[in-house]
């Protein structure tokens, strides 16, 4: 009789994510499941409002990245007028993002993942968080702190809010940078790519330390997309999407605005959030991941000299194949925090940075719009359809961690399959289905909420329902 | 004089509020001193604990069986409890889907949508049911309400530093004057 073993971070209880294990007969793991277990209806609710207020509705699906919705949103309103925005409102958008990245990667290295490394996964649970680590090393939990607040600030120098912004508009952006704004960024700009750096060493001694372990844990084959500029180097504000397959060979490179040809969505009936995979290989065939290991597997380089001088380290890791080891995206998140601040001096240099030249007008409505870009955790795509007056009557949302929902239980069932072994439960294995997940950053708020740690409770069942083991923590 | 307790968690919400609070920034390290936070998102404590906390501080809006549980459980263990942000306060964006049948919504997002191939309604027995979107004080009695999308750091700073020194703060119009 098959066994049923269920990962539950209380927030089942309460609702957001929870993990199943299938046993087989033989009492071996058959199969894992992520149950995502959230429904807010953007697609719905949507509907029948004007396309323009997109960009302030749609950051309400997320506070941590609220930026990426806003920008994809106008980008897609963009196109419903038929308009590219200025250089300058492109380069102003762009920043803004870059203020993004930065605030989102330095607070789940930080903050949220970094308690696990750097206090380490068996550290008391009630001390392994922010809060532990600010009290233990003060120094580290800082340069956290001070990267997130620059981020955050560069969001709010340019619109205003740090959370939920009001800033881009349908052809364009509503204000341009003041000098002082730009001045205090230049001030600040090269102590946080030391801080930028400092995160990037502690990951590497990490990686070096656990190296077996980090290349076997939750390792395994898939494709990886994300977004390349011209040349092949890593975007992530505009450019194509890139699909490789597990090998690094190049699979497709498209126009985000053709996205349906390329990448269809699967529903379970056991989880809220549905999985994307690219249609010519069919499901699962075709599962891939995205995201920060993603992104800096699949692009030919990075266009600023730090970054790109970590990627060339990044290629030799397997000998220039893609990285598959989830652990691996904790140094690929600080590589582009690093790039995000490089790229962040680079748009100040630009001389067109401080024009005026912010917007462009239009009266035609071309009744569709695909707006996309690599929000922190990857792919976003916003795609939407109009009536001829621009009343929305089509909205569709493909958010960065429905990519990686596939690779998110593949990585709960290879720890699985590593740790249990059916009759008896680990604490270890409690500790690394947690890590194998929280590793890929969900940002569950864009589906459920389960953003931090997660305490588990494990009970395993006999086939008839009766409970043969619990386990809790936390 | 132990230090307050304080629980936070979040329901239908955008964790926007969540970073609002984070956004305090370095004051985060003077807070902390004078509270104990037990269970939050950010920490690895879920569950606020049996023996109680001082301040429940709940975000987002009840949309499902999950939240209304949370809810409840919050109102049970807490001796304040605080509705940060719209969502809490009002039910948020999501209040607009009360305008369809959830079937209907649920249809769109799982049928419709142009990238869904075959698509279904979840509704293993093991997953939430969704329900009419709900603000907090429609589900559990709420003491202090603080309004924004999300409040302004400084607002939260202000709230928890009040009721950290044992008083209810007093919500005036400037304060609010952040959107
Ligand atoms: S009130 Fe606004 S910021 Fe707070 S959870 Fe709701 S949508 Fe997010």
């Amino acid at each position: 009789m098959a066994q049923k073993v269920m990962i539950e971070p209380v927030t089942r209880i309460e609702g957001h994510a929870k993990v199943s294990i299938i046993l087989g007969d033989d009492g071996r793991v058959e199969r894992a499941r992520l149950h995502v277990n959230e429904f807010r209806g953007f697609e719905q609710f949507c509907r029948g409002r004007m396309f323009f207020e997109m960009p302030q509705i749609t950051p309400r699906i997320c506070g941590i990245c609220p930026v990426s919705h806003h920008l994809a949103a106008a980008k897609a309103a963009d196109a419903i007028i038929g308009v590219t925005p200025t250089h300058t409102a492109s380069l102003l958008r762009e920043l803004m993002h870059m203020g993004q990245v930065v605030q989102s990667h330095s607070m789940h290295f930080f903050e949220l993942a970094g308690p696990d490394l750097l206090l380490g996964f068996d550290a008391d649970p009630a001390k392994r968080n922010v809060v532990g680590l600010i009290e233990q090393q003060p120094e580290i939990a800082l340069k956290g702190v001070m990267l997130r607040k620059f981020g955050q600030s560069i969001i709010a120098a340019l619109g205003q809010k740090r959370v939920h912004p009001e800033f881009a508009v349908a052809g364009g952006v509503n204000s341009a940078l003041t000098i002082e704004a730009r001045d205090t960024i230049r001030r600040d700009l090269a102590a946080r790519i030391e801080d930028a750096q400092a995160g990037i060493a502690i990951a590497k001694a990490w990686l070096n330390e656990h190296q077996d372990y980090a290349d076997t844990f939750a390792s395994f084959p898939c494709g990886y997309l994300g977004t390349v500029a011209e040349d092949g180097t890593l975007d992530l504000y505009q450019g194509k999407l890139r699909l490789i397959d597990c090998y690094g060979n190049r699979l497709e490179e498209f126009d985000p605005a053709d996205y349906l040809d390329y990448i269809g969505e699967r529903v379970e009936d056991w989880t809220y959030l549905k999985f994307p995979y690219y249609l010519k290989l069919g499901w699962p065939g075709g599962v891939y991941r995205v995201g920060p290991l993603a992104r800096l597997n699949m692009c030919s380089g990075i266009a600023t000299p730090l970054a790109h001088e970590e990627w060339r380290q990044w290629q030799q890791v397997n000998g220039g194949k893609p990285v598959q080891g989830t652990l691996y995206y904790h140094w690929a998140r600080m590589v582009e925090t690093l790039y995000a601040l490089e790229r962040t001096a680079q748009i100040l240099e630009d001389p067109d940075v401080m024009s005026n030249d912010l917007y462009v007008p239009s009266d035609q409505i071309t009744r569709r719009g695909v707006g996309c870009l690599e929000a922190p955790r990857g792919t976003l795509i916003h795609d939407y359809r109009t009536d001829p007056d621009g009343k929305l009557i089509d909205v569709n949302l493909i958010i960065a961690t429905g990519h990686n929902n596939w690779a998110m239980s593949r990585s709960v069932e290879e720890v699985a399959k590593a740790y249990v072994d059916g009759t008896r439960l680990t604490e270890g294995m409690l500790n690394r289905v947690e890590a194998a997940i929280r590793a890929h950053d969900p940002c569950l708020s864009c589906s459920t909420h389960a953003v931090g740690q997660m305490p588990l409770e494990v009970t395993l069942l006999r086939g008839d329902g009766e409970v043969v083991e619990r386990v809790v923590r936390g | 004089m132990a230090k307050p307790k304080i629980a936070t968690d979040w329901l239908a919400a955008c964790a926007g509020c969540h970073m609002s609070l984070l956004d305090v920034d370095e004051r985060l390290i003077e807070l902390i001193k004078k509270v104990e936070l037990t269970s939050s998102p950010i920490t690895d404590l879920k569950v606020p604990p049996e023996s109680g906390v001082d301040v429940g501080w709940l975000t987002g809006a009840v949309n499902s069986s999950d939240n209304e549980h949370v809810a409840k459980r919050m109102r049970a263990r807490a001796r304040i409890v605080v509705a940060c942000g719209d969502c809490a306060v009002f039910g948020g964006v999501m209040r607009m889907r009360n305008y369809w049948p959830l079937q209907k919504a649920l249809e769109t997002a799982y049928i419709d949508t142009p990238s869904t191939v075959e698509g279904k309604i979840p509704g293993d027995p093991d997953i939430m049911v969704p329900q009419v979107d709900r603000a907090l004080g429609e589900v559990i009695k709420v003491d202090v309400y603080v309004p924004g999308c999300p409040p302004s750091a400084d607002l939260i700073f202000y709230v928890l530093n009040e009721l950290a020194e044992g008083r209810i703060p007093q919500l005036d119009t400037p304060k609010l004057d952040y959107d």
